[in-house]
């Protein structure tokens, strides 16, 4: 009997780390599930529809563990409905939106408005509330109710928890709970009107530059509160060689401490700014070239346990100003996969496999998203599909987010997303 | 040789053949000789910082040459209203400026408005980034006191770090050989700054920085900055005001060079702003042949 909803998914490469699959299989979902994935040629004749993976890599669908979906409040940037079609292009069927929104998610109400099917949302969206009430660092949200009313994170991203005590109650009111909290690491405090990293293009530039001590003093300091509360940190955008040494470390200390890169920050460098270049503006700032060399390596030997786009959309008002007016932050859910397989496939010969684990397997498992990042049967039907050599280039201008600033805009990438399923139904096919 | 140059942004952006193109044609401008070369051209001063001396030379360089000038300042004018500089600098251009000559707070403000802009920018000082006219004019002095760029020991004494002044001399100076030495305290003069270009090194002590000068270059120390850093200002008056003891460190036929406002007391005493090896008049006038070089050569008006 054939099912009313259901989809197989033939001739395709799978490849889920967290079944140990990385071999030709076919896919059948069912009713928002896996219901099987098998050799070959053995579900014939199972699912309503079919989808021809031939030459693809089939994938438990991607997550992205920080973006910035600019609702409620900032709807001229981008709104739900529209940075989670950009996600569905970018192969992504999950993405987790932070916090600071206006007014800044720090209630359940929010919370659940944000997860409400009235906004359109084409993926998975997963809000990660503020730690404190506002994120202004005073008070604590009630990560409890938060997490009811489904918050998967706490975090006060951009406006980092610098104080001590607070941070420490933080990690642990969230460690009863099971979540994490995401540290965007920088000393604020040493970062007053900088503009870009610490180096000698920002002194050429004229431009205040943001050291790298700024992150790392934070990392650390959050490392020794992790060990002390055995509480989740979790580092946002790591960007600096002495932030991801104290990582490994924490890491063969078996401290519960895990840590996302952006594909900017290991693709592109504090030079690429150039003449003032906006769409090269984002915090962390791109940094030296020991750093992004740095975090390659932390990629390929496991201290990096997840990618993140930080995915940051401004309108063109906002960028095409004074480059220390302009607004930090670029755009980056349709470029992470393509940057990712060109870069760090392609380039640095990482499996595909590790890629995976990066983008779907690993940051379900640091958030805690039960039933994805895998296509093991049961799993939710969340599919990304993409061949890995397929070339072509990005226009930003044909971008669904709502934003272009990019500084990717007319790459040319080897990878390129076919199909993201995302319940059992298409929400993006090439 | 016939250089084409559309904006003046930076030295960076200038060929040593443009530079020496532009130094060239200033040594045949004379200032008190009003000249019709830039006849119905129209000069736009666009300042959205104060300036005396910038200003006023490039207005007396426009007007010897025969242009018009209008200066455009935030105050009483849509900038206070919160225009963008795009569309500030879009309407100066469509009201019928031939050359924008701007002033502004923020580093690379000129390239932002070079990207959209038409006509030619002139960089009259973009936060700490350039200043592109005074290292010209600086150079040109440099020059005038029959002096040769190659292997010349420069040493600019003061805040190094906020200088667009600094940088650009570091830079052009650089280009032709010379030997540049930043000094001031490690707020003033951070290590990464000799990394500004070849040749360029930062020696915080002043009377070693010295030994062997051709050229002393102060730069004006706003004594706001001094806040909030290690070292207060009697001990930055102490360790780096230029005395006349401390000229004698330099080559005996050293100059000291300024490039103004000089707030006597503490980045030099009178005595040596005052003094035989003194050029800070001299610049000032040399800024406006130089200016007179630059808009002529912007506006097409060079042979």
């Amino acid at each position: 009997m054939k099912d009313m909803d259901s989809l197989l998914i033939v001739r395709g490469h799978v490849v889920d780390p967290a079944s140990g699959v990385d071999q030709e299989m076919d896919v059948l979902l069912r009713d928002g599930r896996v219901a099987a994935v098998a050799e070959p040629g053995k579900l014939r004749g199972q699912g309503k529809r079919s989808f021809n993976a031939k030459g693809c890599i089939v994938a438990p669908g991607f997550i992205d563990l920080h973006v910035h979906l600019r609702e409620p409040g900032q709807p001229h940037k981008e709104t739900i409905a529209t940075g989670t079609a950009a996600a569905a292009a970018g192969g992504f069927t999950s993405v987790c939106a932070m916090p600071n929104t206006v007014p800044v998610n720090d209630s359940a109400e929010i919370t659940r408005w944000m997860r409400a099917p009235e906004r359109g949302a084409l993926v998975n969206v997963f809000p990660i509330a503020a730690a404190t009430v506002g994120s202004l660092g005073e008070k604590l949200t009630k990560f409890a109710s938060l997490k009811r009313a489904g918050a998967v994170a706490v975090s006060d991203d951009g406006k980092p928890i610098l104080d001590d005590r607070l941070m420490r109650d933080a990690l642990r009111s969230a460690a009863r709970l099971k979540i994490p909290v995401v540290q965007h690491a920088e000393d604020t405090r040493m970062t007053v009107g900088c503009s870009m990293n610490l180096g000698p293009t920002s002194f050429r530039l004229g431009l205040h530059g943001m050291p790298n001590a700024a992150e790392a003093s934070i990392v650390e300091r959050d490392i020794a509160l992790a060990r002390a509360t055995r509480g989740h940190v979790h580092v946002a955008h790591l960007s600096t060689r002495e932030a991801l040494e104290a990582v490994r470390r924490a890491k063969k200390a078996r401290l519960r401490v895990t840590a996302e890169v952006t594909p900017h920050h290991f693709t592109l460098v504090d030079t690429n700014v150039g003449d003032f270049n906006t769409n090269y503006k984002m915090n962390p700032p791109l940094r030296s070239v020991a750093d992004r060399d740095a975090l390659i390596e932390g990629i390929l030997d496991g201290t990096i346990d997840a990618i993140a786009s930080d995915h940051a959309p401004h309108a063109f008002h906002e960028k095409q100003v004074e480059f220390e007016r302009a607004a930090f932050g670029i755009t980056g859910l349709e470029t992470a996969l393509p940057i990712a397989i060109t870069v760090l496939h392609h380039h640095f010969d990482l499996p595909l496999w590790r890629i995976v684990e990066l983008m779907s397997s690993n940051p379900a498992k640091i958030f805690g998203l039960k039933g994805r990042g895998s296509l093991g049967k049961g799993s939710h039907a969340d599919v990304t599909i993409f061949d890995p050599k397929k070339k072509w280039t990005f226009d930003a201008s044909q971008s669904r987010s709502k934003s272009k600033n990019t500084p990717f805009d007319g790459w040319s990438f080897s990878g390129k997303v076919v199909a993201t399923i995302v319940g059992g139904k298409a929400a993006y096919e090439e | 040789m016939k250089p084409q140059l559309r904006s003046l942004l930076g030295i960076e952006q200038l060929t040593n053949a443009q530079i020496e193109a532009i130094l060239a044609l200033a040594k045949r401008m004379d200032p008190t000789r009003p000249t019709q070369l830039l006849r119905g051209k129209r000069v736009a001063l666009l300042f959205y910082e104060s300036s005396t001396r910038t200003r006023t030379s490039f207005e007396f360089a426009a007007k010897t040459l025969g242009a018009t000038t209008t200066l455009v300042t935030p105050v009483s004018s849509s900038i206070e209203k919160g225009e963008s500089l795009i569309d500030t600098g879009w309407t100066v251009a469509s009201l019928g400026a031939d050359a924008i000559v701007m002033r502004h707070a923020n580093s690379g403000s000129v390239y932002l408005l070079a990207r959209y802009v038409e006509v030619p920018i002139v960089n009259a000082g973009d936060g700490m980034h350039q200043h592109p006219s005074q290292a010209l004019l600086d150079a040109y002095t440099i020059i005038n006191h029959n002096k040769k760029l190659k292997r010349l020991r420069v040493v600019i004494v003061g805040d190094v770090y906020h200088s667009r002044v600094a940088r650009s001399n570091a830079e052009l100076l650089s280009r032709f050989g010379a030997e540049v030495v930043f000094s001031g305290p490690p707020d003033f003069v951070p290590e990464i700054s000799a990394t500004i270009a070849p040749g360029v090194t930062a020696c915080p002590d002043l009377n070693i920085a010295l030994q062997g000068a051709d050229v002393v270059m102060a730069l004006r120390v706003q004594q706001e900055r001094l806040a909030g850093k290690d070292i207060s200002l009697e001990d930055y008056v102490a360790d780096y005001q230029i005395t006349p003891q401390r000229m004698k460190l330099a080559k005996p036929d050293a100059i000291l060079m300024h490039p103004g406002p000089v707030i006597r007391g503490i980045e030099l005493t009178s005595e040596v702003a005052d003094g035989p090896q003194s050029c800070i008049h001299e610049q000032v006038r040399n800024g406006v042949k130089t200016r007179m070089a630059i808009l002529a050569m912007l506006l097409g008006a060079a042979r």
